[in-house]
């Protein structure tokens, strides 16, 4: 307890996660003599085609797809872009609306607000205190003209998995194409396209133990999409470019191990996760978690803290060591508190004092100890600065005068 | 972490003047929880000096360092002085401040001015101090 030589405690998995060495040393080779352009028909053009179909069979065995379903993309970001533009668009004979939750990342918000520029129609579907969204709501929002319906697994802000395979009941019964973003989610719990029901699906490396800067979007077969970057016949003349051959194969080697060790990830990273849950609001007086408590990701311990600002106890904690990620507007560039906390219902005097955990498979029981350890004192003395701590106090004070 | 200056970082991580002063001849509250600051400012005046300044925030690390080098800069300075504090001057007392963060958190030269108003205006009114 109170292990005096931890210094650094990142605890940031969900913003990205550190490369596994075996996943680097999976990738060495393509940066080096295995340089070759995989559309190329000799043995340089051979070895890295075989390294992105080897890889393209991983990260397909991860989802239960199909490897030609499989497109690598840029990033997680790339691919919500892809499936949000390119589905609508490949359908825009057939209508022009199109379906999201309020909570979805931006890549997905935003690709659809662009929609929005191009004449489509936007309906954004609420979600309840705990950042669910009801597949009744998305029934409700569905319409003739509708032509997609996209959803996220899980939000990685506050941890809270999505009822996918509920919502792709309704999608399939209205003949709605479902696309769901799954970057939070895929190589971290199981993800199976076919018992999701979805016909799309996002996911990123960056987000499992792989390399950034790449991401995969899965199509079921037969939906059709007009591609974002046209040129060459890459990735099935959907996503022209020089694929990124290192990071395919280092997104492919990440599927593989997540897949592997899926189960004992889980186990690991949940039991530090709940005692960040159980013991820091035991700790801190009037610190909440937000999510869900049972359809949570793993490793998302993600709270608000009351009276107190969500970036200076980032900053604090940063000055101990322990790296952390908050929702609050002041943390943000755009200056704008977070759109999952608002869209919960939360006020923007809490909203500010949001703090998110993410556990990851390297941290440890000493790490979560002196995190433990570190916070009360931390968010004391904020509050102690704080204006609207001393009102609150001085109001509880007083009512318990009054009581006595 | 934000780009902060060593100074912006000083003053958060050690904050000069944070509290409340008891039966303070003037009060400035500024700044709402939407934009994410609020901070108020406590003053003592004597023979028309800040004899003390004390304050308190809620807000992000720029906004507390603000508070905390408005109050080390106003502290014995005259009335007439102590207006003459603009947020740009504070920002760059603070070694500059990033550029989304100047005008949400750089709110303390306005928190002291209201505490003087009120000071004055109690003062006008009463007539008490």
């Amino acid at each position: 307890m109170g292990d005096s030589t931890i210094t650094k405690v990142y605890l940031d998995n969900a913003a990205t996660t550190p490369l596994l060495p075996e996943v680097l040393e999976a990738m060495l080779p393509y940066f080096g003599e295995a340089f070759g352009n995989p559309s190329c028909l000799h043995d340089w053009g051979d070895r890295a085609r075989e390294a992105i179909d080897a890889a393209r069979d991983q990260v397909a065995q991860l989802i239960g797809a199909a490897p030609e379903e499989i497109m690598f993309t840029g990033s997680g970001t790339e691919s919500n872009n892809l499936a949000i533009k390119g589905l609508a668009l490949a359908q825009q004979n057939k209508g022009k609306h199109v379906v999201t939750s309020a909570i979805e990342h931006f890549s997905v918000l935003h690709s659809a607000r662009t929609l929005e520029k191009w004449g489509f129609e936007l309906t954004e579907v609420p979600v309840d205190r705990y950042g669910v969204v009801d597949p009744e709501d998305v029934r409700r929002s569905i319409r003739k003209d509708t032509v997609l319906v996209s959803v996220m697994h899980a939000n990685s802000e506050v941890g809270t998995i999505e009822p996918i395979a509920e919502i792709a009941r309704v999608t399939r019964e209205k003949g709605v194409v479902f696309h769901t973003d799954a970057v939070a989610t895929a190589g971290t719990i199981p993800v199976d396209v076919r018992e999701l029901g979805v016909d799309s699906l996002s996911l990123a490396g960056n987000q499992f133990y792989g390399p950034k800067g790449v991401g995969a979007l899965w199509v079921r077969k037969g939906v059709r999409l007009i591609p974002l970057l046209d040129g060459g016949v890459q990735e099935g003349g959907r996503r022209a470019g020089t694929e990124n051959v290192p990071g395919i194969v280092g997104l492919g080697k990440a599927a593989e191990l997540a897949a592997r060790h899926m189960v004992t990830r889980i186990e690991h990273v949940n039991h530090l996760r709940d005692r960040l849950l159980i013991e820091l609001p035991a700790r801190v007086e009037r610190m909440v978690v937000t999510g869900h408590t049972e359809h949570r990701l793993p490793g998302n311990a993600s709270f608000c803290v009351e009276f107190i600002e969500g970036e200076s106890v980032l900053m604090m904690l940063n000055s101990r060591g322990i790296a952390v990620t908050s929702g609050s507007a002041c943390t943000s560039k755009a200056l704008k508190a977070s759109h999952v906390l608002l869209a919960m219902g939360l006020p923007h005097e809490l909203a500010q004092g949001s703090i998110l955990f993410s556990v990851g498979i390297a941290n440890t029981d000493e790490e979560i100890d002196y995190v433990v350890d570190a916070m009360p004192s931390i968010v004391d003395r904020l509050r102690q600065m704080s204006p609207l701590y001393s009102k609150f106090t001085r109001t509880s004070k007083g009512g318990k005068h009054a009581g006595l | 972490m934000p780009v902060y200056s060593q100074q912006v970082m000083d003053h958060f991580m050690n904050p000069r003047n944070v509290g409340e002063i008891e039966n303070p001849d003037g009060i400035g509250e500024e700044g709402n929880p939407v934009c994410g600051d609020m901070m108020t400012f406590y003053i003592k005046v004597k023979d028309n000096r800040l004899e003390d300044v004390k304050f308190k925030t809620f807000g992000c690390g720029a906004a507390i360092a603000v508070s905390s080098m408005v109050s080390e800069m106003a502290k014995g300075k005259t009335l007439e002085e102590a207006l003459k504090i603009t947020p740009k001057i504070v920002a760059e007392e603070l070694g500059g401040l990033p550029k989304n963060k100047f005008h949400c958190s750089n709110l303390g030269a306005q928190a002291l001015t209201r505490a003087i108003k009120d000071y004055l205006g109690k003062k006008k009114a009463g007539g008490d101090k």
